[in-house]
Parts: structure tokens; C-alpha cells; sequence
């Protein structure tokens, strides 16, 4: 265990020495970062000025699950999204040889490869979203409720990733899935909304199928403090059992996986 | 000139057939432009009680079920490929061929087009299956002048990126100027949101900028949120638009080629 804190220290500063190198490049992509955090208020900026409310959620109640949404997307963009594009590059190019040699976890190896530190920059996007809604409430979260949004923080990026693995280990099958990779940006798009304001068979994709309710709206509802204990429980459980099953995945597909050069 | 007319048919032959071999690729390309379709799922939720503005439920599906069609037949890639054949050199390749570049990439755009008109297929049938009868306008000459619309609309998308994506000569970072204008995209062309609900001066400023020409407007003329007389106007204003770019495009790329030193060849 202690190894490998260790190990993910020297992966960290590696990426870190490496973003260092190209500042002024990592810099332009903060700073997109925060444009698009800012950006992507315009479309809730629109509907609640035809509206005080939608399906119960007022216009600071729903800041607080774009501030998660901004929040995951730097997750996603910036721990999750490249090392992951990195694996399927190996896979590709058959140089993942390299990484299964090492005498650690494969799967550790390949997940930690990349981070792009830079990305903090929406997290401090993030940050000054929920002030804004905060504001605007006139009341501050307790620390149990921040206690418990930082929780299913937790699970929302264990289901983040666990999809991306099971998308990278779709790559041991069809070898071409950048584009997937862009896919499934698109539909996490939809993450920025409350998950209850869709209906129907929209509302089942995002809270089973895709599941992006757990990663922003649940989230959200902790920090406002009016999530049920027993929706957060099944958030828990269902962060665990996603995990579970793409390490399985994983361990299959890569079973499959020839050399290219073979 | 007729040299290059000779060797039209062949590219269009080459490009489609690149796109049928790439066709699980090009699906997928397709399939994530389904920002309209959450779109439609979330105002038809809120117009469930009462109208948005004069838009009521239907009015949103017909709204951005046509945003869809429009912006999938109006889809241009061709910013991706410049940038990359910029710096990895394979540019020169293009070069050398008797035919101009921005031509030939034209040509492997408008090849795609048949495989993107049977994606479209079902949309179209659903429009108008949906709300055919009630929300898509009747008027004979606005329907004469979609199709115009919707190819000026393809030229400003094919333009802007050859014009950004010739910056590429110049600056390594004409993908992220992209990203900026695809944002920009996505508010003045009413994308996400339909212009009209918008406080007014956004709306103004929609007009003067090119972004709306490129989807709003053809998507306003055939739901028929748009009179005779304004579309007519705005048609000028697209294709006045389209001759700018186009010059723009041409200098930035004659500049920009004197410039160009393969590397790595």
C-alpha cells in the first residue's frame, strides 16, 4: 500500500516536471478552462430568467450543481482524461508491453501516467461558483453536509473513472476509440443540469445508464443538505459495485491483449 | 481551371469513399452531437407547465429537432486535419498536387455529405412526422431558399475553420482559438438556446456577428420563426459573410504557405 503512495507520488511529480515545461501552452488551457466554467452559466443564466424555479430547484440551488459540474469536468480533464488517452495509444501502438513488464499493478500504472496540474485552475472556478450560490442563498453549508458532499465527491470520481476504464478496455477490442473518448464528453455535458428537471427515459439513462445524477446532482443535494442518508447509501454502494466491475472488465480485456508487433 | 474541374469527380469519389470505410469512426463523429436532443429533453420538461417565452413544447421540438438536421448537415472537420498536417509537415504532400489545398479539403467535407444526409434521415422524418404539419413554414419560396441557406451555412463552418486553422502557420495554439469560437458558437448561433430567448441585445449582436448564419438563421427560416422579408435580408448578410471569410481564408493561407517549411520530411 505504502509502495504505491510512493509510486503515485513519483508519477505526480513527473507529470508535474512535465507541465512545467510548457507553461505558457497548460496556462492557455486553464485559462479556457475557466472561460468554458464561465460559459456554460449562460444557458441556466436563460432559463432562470424566465423562471424562479424549475422542478424544484431555484437559481442557487442549481449554481451548486454547476459549480460540481465544473468541479468533475476538471477531474475528468484533468486526472482521469489523459492517461487514459495515453493507454489507448499503447494499445495501439503495442508499447503497452513496456507497461505490463513493470512490476507493479497494470492497471495503477496506466491510470496514473498523466496528470495535468494545471487543472486546478477549475477547481478555483469551481470554488467561486459555490461562493456565488452561496451568496445568493445567504446561508453557508454545515461542515456534516460538507463532510458528506466530499464523500459522494469521492464516488462521483470513482464512477468517473470506472467508466473511462471500461471505455479504454472497449480499446482492446476495437482499437479506434478516441473518438469515444469524445462521446462520452458530450453526454457528461448533460451532467451541468439538475438530474430531476429531465423526465422519462432521460431520467433513467442519467441515474442508471450513465449515471451522471451521482456525479453532480447528488453531490449537490449534500451540500444543500436535503439529500436522503438512504440515496447517498445507494450512491456509495453503486460507486463500489461500478468499480468492482470495470476492474473485472479490465482484467479480462487485458487478457486479450496481443502485442502489435506479434 | 478545368484542370481542377477534371479532378473534381475523383476527389468527391475518394472522399466518399474514405468515409464509408470509416464508417463506425464517422457514427460515432455523428453521435456526439446530441447537445440538441438533451436540449429538447430539458425545455420540453419546463414548457411542461407553461410557455417559455412564445416557445410552447412542440415549438421546442420542432426548434431543435431542425437544429439538429442543420448541424449535421452542416458539420466540417476540416480545422483537425489542417492542424495537424501543419505540424507533422504532411502538408507538403498536399502541396504538391495541382489542385488547391483548401479545395481538395472542401472535397473530402461535401463526400461525407450523402453518408450524413441517411444519419439525418430519421430526424427529418420525425420533424416532420411530429410537428410537420403545425411548425414548419409553408412558404414555397422560403423552402426554395433553405437549401441555400444550409449550403452557405456549411461554407461560413468550412471557411472559419480554414481561416483558424491557417493560424496554424503561425501560433501552435489555433486549436484552442478554435475552442474559443466553438463557445462562442454555441450562444450566438442558438445552439443551446433558441436566440429569441435571449435578452434582446444578444440578439442584436447574433445578427451582426456570423455565428447565427452558420445555424440559427436556416433552423428560424424552416420552422418559420421568420418572415419573408427578414430572411431574404439575412440571406444577404450569410452570403456577405461567406465572401469576406473567403477572402480572409485565401490571404491567411497564401501567407501562410510562403511561410511553411515541411519539417521532419
Amino acid at each position: 500500500m505504502l509502495r504505491y503512495l510512493r509510486l503515485l507520488g513519483v508519477q505526480f511529480r513527473a507529470s508535474l516536471a512535465v507541465a512545467m515545461q510548457y507553461r505558457v501552452e497548460f496556462l492557455v488551457e486553464g485559462l479556457l478552462g475557466l472561460f468554458w466554467a464561465g460559459w456554460s452559466l449562460v444557458p441556466l443564466l436563460v432559463l432562470f430568467d424566465h423562471r424562479r424555479a424549475v422542478a424544484g430547484w431555484t437559481f442557487p440551488e442549481a449554481l451548486v450543481v454547476i459549480g460540481w459540474f465544473a468541479l468533475m469536468k476538471g477531474v475528468l480533464e484533468g486526472a482521469v482524461n489523459p492517461s487514459l488517452t495515453s493507454v489507448v495509444e499503447h494499445i495501439r501502438k503495442g508499447t503497452l508491453d513496456f507497461v505490463l513488464l513493470k512490476p507493479a499493478d497494470a492497471q495503477f500504472l496506466v491510470s496514473t501516467a498523466k496528470f495535468e496540474p494545471w487543472r486546478v485552475l477549475d477547481l478555483l472556478g469551481a470554488l467561486a461558483i459555490f461562493g456565488w450560490a452561496f451568496h445568493l442563498l445567504g446561508r453557508w453549508p454545515t461542515p456534516g453536509h460538507v463532510l458528506a458532499a466530499l464523500l459522494l465527491l469521492a464516488c462521483a470520481a470513482a464512477i468517473l473513472y470506472s467508466i473511462w476504464i471500461l471505455v479504454v478496455s472497449a480499446a482492446f477490442f476495437v482499437v479506434k476509440v478516441d473518438n469515444l473518448s469524445f462521446l462520452f464528453s458530450s453526454i457528461f455535458d448533460a451532467a451541468r443540469w439538475p438530474a430531476s428537471i429531465f423526465r422519462g427515459a432521460w431520467r433513467f439513462v442519467f441515474t442508471f445508464v450513465v449515471p451522471l445524477a451521482l456525479m453532480t446532482t447528488y453531490p449537490a443535494e449534500a451540500l444543500l443538505g436535503r439529500l436522503a442518508p438512504g440515496r447517498g447509501l445507494a450512491a456509495l454502494a453503486g460507486a463500489a459495485a461500478f468499480g468492482l466491475f470495470a476492474r473485472l472488465v479490465w482484467l479480462r480485456s487485458i487478457r486479450r491483449y496481443t502485442s502489435a508487433s506479434s | 481551371m478545368s484542370r481542377t474541374l477534371r479532378a473534381l469527380p475523383t476527389l468527391l469519389r475518394v472522399g466518399f469513399a474514405e468515409s464509408v470505410a470509416y464508417r463506425a469512426e464517422f457514427l460515432v463523429w455523428l453521435l456526439s452531437t446530441n447537445m440538441p436532443l438533451v436540449m429538447l429533453a430539458l425545455w420540453t420538461a419546463v414548457a411542461r407547465e407553461a410557455p417559455v417565452g412564445r416557445f410552447g413544447q412542440r415549438d421546442f421540438v420542432a426548434y431543435y429537432l431542425a437544429t439538429l438536421f442543420v448541424r449535421l448537415m452542416t458539420g466540417a472537420w476540416v480545422i483537425w486535419e489542417l492542424n495537424m498536417e501543419i505540424r507533422q509537415g504532411t502538408l507538403a504532400f498536399r502541396l504538391l498536387r495541382p489542385v488547391h489545398p483548401l479545395l481538395a479539403y472542401a472535397c473530402e467535407n461535401v463526400a461525407a455529405m450523402p453518408l450524413r444526409l441517411a444519419i439525418s434521415a430519421p430526424v427529418v422524418a420525425l420533424l416532420v412526422l411530429t410537428v410537420g404539419r403545425t411548425h414548419l413554414t409553408r412558404d414555397p419560396l422560403l423552402l426554395a431558399v433553405f437549401p441555400l441557406t444550409l449550403l452557405g451555412g456549411w461554407l461560413i463552418t468550412f471557411l472559419a475553420m480554414a481561416l483558424i486553422g491557417a493560424l496554424a502557420f503561425w501560433v501552435e495554439s489555433a486549436g484552442s482559438l478554435f475552442e474559443v469560437w466553438l463557445g462562442l458558437f454555441g450562444v450566438f448561433s442558438g445552439y443551446l438556446v433558441p436566440l429569441e430567448l435571449f435578452p434582446r441585445w444578444v440578439g442584436a449582436a447574433a445578427r451582426a456577428l456570423p455565428f447565427r448564419y452558420m445555424l440559427g438563421y436556416p433552423v428560424e427560416l424552416l420552422v418559420g420563426l421568420e418572415g419573408r422579408a427578414p430572411a431574404l435580408r439575412d440571406l444577404a448578410v450569410q452570403w456577405g459573410w461567406i465572401a469576406a471569410l473567403l477572402a480572409l481564408a485565401l490571404s491567411a493561407w497564401r501567407a501562410g504557405v510562403r511561410r511553411f517549411a515541411a519539417y521532419g520530411g
